[in-house]
């Protein structure tokens, strides 16, 4: 039996390189209001897989799915624009959306594999914003379904998927049943950019709504933030003339 | 240290998507914000690392075309049955202000072949669309404006290259000036004279590579615009087929002027995207320059000059939105419209380009900043699809008109 849908778990971070990204004054989080957003690198990397499996003919639909507030659709858009038959769009917003956590997304997404009944869930190994490299790993343990996270190379073999994970000794190759869950790394491809016909074509997609509670999903987050920081300023240095000096002021400090 | 950081490539696509173009997607639909937002990266990625490099050595980037011909950029506005995109005038000028961040010479020639595509398009038979746009929009064939002579410029309807009708053929005699492509390009639109003098006795033919009697000058040593090779196109007896004659005989200085309405919003949305990366430079420079103690931009005198410059830039935006969109509905306003927005564009923007300069101070002099590329290569702007000096003529035309 060939693999029917594919679902991919796209996320929309903050994007880290512009502009600075600042604390907010009462410690609680980052200022994420004003600063752009986009779909997360490495989610753009499975949306592209995706696609690539289905033009190989492996599967016959993909499902482009994401959670958050309303801006969260134009990261759906530009998935349909780079290839995926449909959306999915789950309605998470205000308080909730601000607590949102790797657990809540990672239910959110098994609940929705499982009622659609996909073959394949492809994520992003991680969000840019966060870099939790968590929701992956959480979805397939609620599933139960075997996981290639870190992908560098995926092939389907018939009933069966053979990853090749990028880990910190090289490269290591696993062959996993489906249903499956995978997480795509830097190396896995690179990300296609969405043809202008294609661009107008995913505005006839559809991108359905549903809210968490449809899943049966709760939203409470066991984690709470206490507090966030900036990373300390560097301190100026002192320089010395000689090793001695060197050695007295690291024992004088404490460090050795 | 972040991921971010670890990855040059990851962070080179996370730069490459951060919101310099956030104020130019302000009033566009969602689907326009795509384009632009596609047209971007692509500039990004594919264009900017390249821009110097195809300045220095005179590169004209075929592949990087061609790739850009396969997201649907080689027939913007060209109907989708003949294998263009069947865009707006203004979704066109929006995804060629975001090319030109990447290279303005390279988006200009690119909107040049979109012209000569448009115009085989809108103006020929079944038989020429079918033989000739599908190529032209995958820019497996490229195209260039046969308009301007040695002997006839900014009075381009004086033009003395003869088409003397011989049986089924024309034959070609006259030269050609300036011509963006020239030698390089498949498919030349040439404008010459079936008839009697001034407008009513041109025609307009579509020249293929390699007719017998079709030569090229020397390639011309620019200032700017070193991406796309330009070279006098000289024919001499050429024989072309009068199956290959676009329109009516007579009709040819008409279809020539309704091709640059919009070669002149392309031009400009070339400027515009200049001068929007020329402001974004402009503005790290300040940030990061210090002189006096501090850093340039708490100096006030710059940051009026910065604001000017960024208020002249929405205000090109603007009005050349709305010339698009007056083009795109064929309002009876739209001719002067488009000659408006390029003459006050063109102007305008040069002088943001120009002003950017300044203020990276000596290093604006240098070729390893951008922003020296980027004032060399809009200064001819003001010059072709006719001349800022043109554009006033049209404007004053229509102001003076009885009818006006």
């Amino acid at each position: 039996m060939s693999p029917a849908s594919v679902f991919v778990c796209l996320s929309l971070t903050l994007l880290s390189d512009y502009p600075v990204i600042r604390v907010k004054p009462d410690n609680s989080g980052v200022v994420t209001d004003g600063v752009k957003h986009s779909m997360n690198p490495f989610c753009e990397i499975a949306v592209e897989e995706a696609v690539k499996l289905k033009e190989k003919k492996f599967i016959k639909e993909v499902v482009a799915v994401s959670c958050g507030p309303t801006q969260v659709t134009e990261t759906i858009r530009t998935a349909l624009a780079m290839g995926c038959d449909r959306g999915i769009h789950v309605e998470v917003s205000g308080k909730d959306y601000e607590a949102m956590g790797p657990l809540q997304i990672a239910k959110i997404f098994a609940a929705l594999a499982k009622k659609e009944e996909a073959s394949l869930v492809i994520l992003g190994k991680q969000a840019i914003d966060d870099d939790c490299n968590q929701t992956g790993q959480m979805t397939a343990a609620l599933l139960d379904w075997p996981q290639g996270t870190f992908a560098s190379e995926v092939t389907i073999d018939g009933e069966k998927v053979k990853v090749v994970r990028e880990i910190d000794g090289g490269l290591e190759t696993i062959k996993i049943s489906m249903p499956a869950v995978l997480t795509a790394d830097l190396r896995l491809n690179t990300p296609r950019y969405a043809t202008l016909p294609n661009i107008m074509k995913a505005k006839k997609k559809k991108i359905a709504n549903m809210k968490p509670a449809d899943l049966g999903v709760d939203m409470v987050s066991r984690v709470e933030v206490l507090r966030v920081d900036e990373p300390p300023t560097r301190l100026a240095g002192v320089k010395v003339e000689t090793v001695d000096d060197l050695v007295a002021k690291l024992k004088a400090n404490g460090t050795i | 240290m972040k991921l971010v950081e670890r990855m040059p490539r990851l962070r080179k696509a996370v730069k490459a998507k951060g919101g310099y173009f956030e104020e130019s997607a302000h009033g566009l639909s969602d689907e326009q914000k795509e384009f632009q937002k596609m047209a971007f990266d692509f500039a990004a990625h594919e264009m900017s690392p390249h821009m110097a490099e195809w300045d220095e050595k005179e590169i004209f980037p075929v592949e990087t075309m061609r790739k850009a011909a396969q997201l649907g950029f080689g027939g913007i506005y060209v109907q989708p049955e003949v294998g263009g995109s069947g865009l707006s005038r203004l979704d066109t000028s929006v995804i060629f202000e975001a090319l030109s961040t990447g290279c303005v010479s390279t988006t200009a020639y690119i909107s040049i072949h979109n012209m000569c595509n448009w115009m085989i398009d809108t103006f020929g038979n079944t038989e020429q669309r079918e033989k000739f746009c599908p190529e032209l929009c995958t820019m497996d064939k490229f195209a260039s404006y046969c308009l301007t002579e040695p002997g006839s410029g900014s009075d381009a309807a004086s033009l003395l290259t003869t088409a003397k009708l011989e049986g089924d053929h024309y034959i070609l005699n006259g030269s050609k000036a300036f011509i963006s492509g020239g030698g390089d390009t498949d498919v030349y639109i040439v404008m010459c004279r079936t008839g009697g003098k001034g407008p009513k006795g041109i025609s307009c033919v579509v020249v293929e590579k390699d007719t017998p009697g079709l030569s090229f000058g020397k390639k011309e040593k620019k200032v700017g615009w070193n991406s796309q090779p330009t070279r006098a196109v000289i024919l001499e007896d050429c024989h072309v087929p009068v199956t290959n004659r676009l329109g009516q005989e007579g009709q040819g200085f008409n279809i020539a002027m309704r091709g640059l309405n919009g070669g002149r919003i392309n031009i400009a949305s070339c400027s515009l995207g200049a001068a929007h990366a020329c402001v974004q430079l402009a503005r790290d420079h300040l940030l990061v320059r210090k002189q006096f103690g501090e850093a340039l931009s708490n100096n006030q005198f710059l940051q009026f000059k910065l604001a000017e410059m960024a208020t002249k830039l929405v205000a090109s935006r603007l009005l050349l939105r709305e010339a698009a969109v007056a083009l795109q509905e064929s309002r009876s306003d739209a001719v002067s419209l488009c000659s408006m927005a390029k003459l006050f564009v063109t102007d305008e923007c040069f002088n943001i380009c120009n002003q950017a300069l300044q203020m990276h101070g000596g290093y604006g002099y240098l070729k390893d900043y951008a922003v020296q590329q980027f004032v060399r290569d809009i200064r001819v702007h003001q010059i072709l699809e006719g001349t800022n000096e043109v554009m006033r003529m049209i404007i004053a035309r229509s102001l003076l008109s009885e009818s006006g």
